[in-house]
């Protein structure tokens, strides 16, 4: 019988370390570990390179001030106002350092990463202003093969996004990290794991690995077992991002839900305007466990009902 | 042309003009990705694919292809799947023209959807680069800025997130693909054929004057004063855009 990975968000805290390069999962406002960050923002772990196609997962740990510096595609909540408050802020105070980069160099650096090399040559990057945001870290590099022409390509060599640890939330999964997406799309959390020393995911249903196998096809079953160090059960943990939600939008003309909780991302965007709406938000919803944290949220959604009687 | 169609004409509201140039820009485009990153060239991109152009792929904007072209907002049959990491695939292939937005533009075309002011200390943050260094360097590129200003069209732009034509190494061949094909505005139908790839008016949107523009843009525009007036739109189209693609008017909330 293979390991059982099961554990508690605790077990994952305690094996957080200051300084940490962390690679975070999901996209935007989409299938984030939602739960391992408020867990993560709860912890003393502090100076985190974050790696990541941002949301408000890096919102929340820029929100917690844990964020030293970040490496990202973009950041963005997918609907308005679109722009990340707490990621604004950490920007326009100059609290982080940012690597920003195109989005298709996170995915070209996770696969350097996955495959133990240093780079990969991407065309992406060159005559933009990411060469300036890298401070010299990002170099270009010739081809020893010219173009019929006889001139050679200069690409941009995008170092490996070696992480320390992923962060990743799937649907579905057994106790010993085989997993599945059910949406529409993976997004790029296999190479998160495949880039990462420590693995964490995070899923909405805990099932046997017959129940998992037998619940989608096999092109869904997105990581194995050794992809993954650690597996939390966490119940709608990818709240407020796109919740798992999956047998909809698996289907295939769905475009409209995603089970995205956009009234409450609305509501986490209006609470970061004031210290003191910002303070009861976190008191009701960051400063509690993820258990207080699902029935704040479910209180919090009976109360938005009656208000609109 | 019959009295009914030209008094239809003689409506054609602004956004209209705007939907149709947004369809020019995908003009033999062929059998590639047509990818709108907002509701007017979103709309230009289903109707040329309506008229002219019925080999473009276009999407439902989350991971599917779509096999018709449904109206804006709706769903319809699919005919194949494009989750985020294949996009990148498509974007390195070059088969893709993307119509994104822009904060900033300058003469050359660079671009800034990033944020403003300094790299590490922005006064403003935006969305950070995304996609836009990706797109530019690999494929067809067009800009839609419905409020065209000077504060968009100024001398230079903070943050250069899609790459303009002051950048190319010509020695690079890895350049060779940067192509900003079109700017449409508000005001007009724009290109970088201008000397040495700067920003040339190829027309202006019926009741836009060239004083308009030039008061409302940073830096001089090459051919402002010949610009002729953008075409108008064809029974077919008007019809295809007001009873097919935008019933509801959405194209008249992102252009007033």
């Amino acid at each position: 019988m293979p390991t059982d990975k099961t554990s508690t968000l605790d077990d994952v805290v305690a094996e957080l370390r200051d300084g940490m390069t962390i690679g975070i999962g999901g996209w935007g406002s989409r299938r984030k570990p939602m739960a391992l960050v408020r867990a993560i923002d709860r912890s003393d772990v502090k100076d985190l390179t974050v790696v990541t196609y941002g949301g408000p997962d890096l919102g929340l740990l820029c929100a917690a001030g844990k964020v030293r510096r970040a490496y990202y595609g973009f950041v963005s909540l997918d609907s308005a106002p679109f722009y990340d408050p707490w990621f604004a802020k950490a920007r326009t105070n100059g609290e982080i350092e940012v690597r920003e980069m195109d989005e298709g160099m996170v995915k070209c650096g996770l696969e350097a990463a996955a495959a133990r090399l240093p780079f990969l040559p991407i065309r992406a990057g060159l005559g933009s202003d990411v060469l300036k945001f890298w401070e010299g870290e990002l170099k270009t590099v010739q081809s020893p093969y010219p173009d019929a022409d006889g001139r050679t390509q200069t690409l941009i060599a995008m170092p490996a996004l070696k992480l320390d640890a992923a962060f990743v939330h799937l649907d579905l999964a057994d106790a010993h990290g085989n997993a599945a997406y059910t949406g529409v799309d993976p997004y790029f959390d296999d190479l998160y794991c495949a880039a990462a020393e420590r693995r964490y995911l995070e899923t909405d249903q805990l099932v046997s690995t017959e129940v998992l196998v037998k619940t989608v096809p096999h092109q869904r079953l997105l990581l194995n077992r050794m992809n993954v160090d650690r597996v939390v059960h966490t119940p709608n943990g990818a709240h407020f991002t796109f919740a798992g939600a999956g047998s909809a939008a698996s289907g295939p003309n769905v475009t409209a839900d995603y089970g995205r909780d956009e009234k409450f991302q609305q509501f986490y965007v209006a609470s970061a305007k004031e210290p003191d709406t910002w303070e009861a938000f976190s008191r009701r919803f960051l400063q509690v466990d993820e258990e207080t944290y699902q029935r704040e949220v479910s209180a919090w959604q009976d109360e938005q009902k009656e208000d609109g009687q | 042309m019959s009295t009914v169609e030209s008094q239809a004409l003689a409506e054609v509201g602004r956004a209209e003009y705007c939907v149709i140039s947004c369809a020019d820009i995908f003009s033999g485009a062929g059998e590639i990705m047509a990818s709108p990153m907002a509701p007017v060239p979103l709309l230009g991109a289903r109707l040329a694919r309506l008229t002219t152009e019925p080999d473009l792929l276009i999407t439902d904007g989350e991971a599917l292809i779509f096999a018709d072209t449904p109206g804006i907002g709706k769903s319809g049959p699919i005919e194949g799947w494009m989750p985020f990491r294949k996009v990148f695939d498509v974007v390195a292939s070059g088969r893709r023209h993307v119509v994104m937005g822009a904060n900033q533009i300058d003469r050359y075309g660079n671009q800034n959807l990033s944020a403003f002011g300094p790299l590490q200390k922005p006064t403003r943050q935006m969305f950070g680069v995304r996609g836009a260094p990706g797109n530019t360097i690999n494929h067809p590129t067009s800009y839609w800025v419905p409020r065209h200003s000077a504060r968009v069209f100024g001398d230079s732009v903070d943050i250069v997130s899609g790459v303009g034509f002051d950048k190319v190494d010509p020695a690079n061949p890895a350049f060779d693909d940067l192509d900003i094909h079109r700017v449409v505005t508000n005001l007009g139908v724009f290109d970088f054929g201008g000397a040495d790839h700067t920003m040339r008016a190829l027309s202006l949107h019926p009741g836009v004057t060239a004083d308009e523009v030039a008061e409302n843009t940073g830096f001089e525009i090459e051919g402002l004063a010949d610009a002729p007036e953008t075409r108008q739109p064809t029974a077919e189209e008007l019809s295809l855009i007001r009873d097919v693609l935008d019933p509801r008017g959405v194209r008249n909330k992102e252009v007033r």
